[in-house]
């Protein structure tokens, strides 16, 4: 799941799916199907454009992503900026999301990175001795994506 | 992949075990009759959760006498307590509504 990348360290996550790239296009970059999987937001396909993801507050997370498109080939690469945002931004997320599309005999290969994760991200968590307090709050909602 | 956080997850979802281990966590070692007098559950409810909360590496028991002494071991919330394993966890749920999604979709 891991791999090292220089300073940083990426998530990534691939599953092939039974459907061509483009259905699978659309789902990743038409806003309202996006909601439907992701988070509310108001991206749209344009090199440049800033967003947001928005999510329910959970108790340190104010539930903004703020994001900005940098890269669309249609049916084949997506990536956008996946920032902390708001008093949580100075020391907060500074990744990079990028999708990768590759079709194959039995419909694409669905590619996630998720890159940028600096040393001091994790260190800032692990190093509180109360710091796990802060995610109990989620863990009932993240529990529930994993079933 | 990552199994443990996983997990965790699940061990500690439950608000009861969540309320055992906090307790552990925050006033020290605890016989099963201490917990149960402040559970609200029966003391086999209790015994059934530090078992669960045993297994995920997240409380430690010691016998002595008749009693058994349960602590926290709050290291083991170690996987959990990061933003790649966060994002693990996010992503693999996001990737299956993802699916969900294009099942329902038109062609």
């Amino acid at each position: 799941m891991t791999k090292p990348a220089g300073a940083t360290r990426s998530i990534v996550i691939e599953r092939e799916m039974p459907y061509p790239p483009e259905k699978i296009w659309r789902a990743l970059t038409q806003g309202p199907l996006i909601e439907e999987w992701l988070m509310k937001n108001d991206f749209r396909p344009v090199v440049g454009l800033r967003f947001n993801f928005r999510a329910v507050p959970m108790p340190h997370w104010n539930g903004v992503v703020e994001c900005q498109v940098l890269a669309v080939q249609p049916h084949e690469r997506l990536s956008y900026s996946w920032n902390a945002s708001g008093e949580e931004a100075a020391g907060g997320l500074k990744t990079v999301v990028t999708w990768t599309l590759r079709p194959t005999t039995g419909g694409t290969l669905v590619r996630m990175e998720q890159s940028g994760f600096r040393p001091e991200d994790e260190a800032n968590y692990q190093g509180a001795s109360y710091g796990w307090r802060r995610y109990i709050g989620g863990l009932e909602r993240v529990a529930a994506g994993l079933d | 992949m990552d199994t443990a956080p996983d997990a965790l997850f699940k061990t500690l979802a439950d608000p009861t075990r969540r309320a055992i281990f906090e307790r552990l966590s925050r006033d020290g070692e605890q016989t099963v009759r201490a917990l149960t007098d402040r559970a609200g559950v029966s003391q086999p409810a209790v015994s059934k959760h530090l078992a669960v909360l045993k297994l995920a590496g997240l409380v430690r028991d010691r016998r002595e006498g008749r009693q058994t002494h349960y602590s926290a071991e709050p290291q083991a919330l170690m996987p959990l307590i990061n933003w790649m394993s966060l994002y693990g966890a996010f992503w693999r749920g996001r990737f299956d509504r993802l699916e969900d999604l294009l099942r329902r979709m038109d062609q």
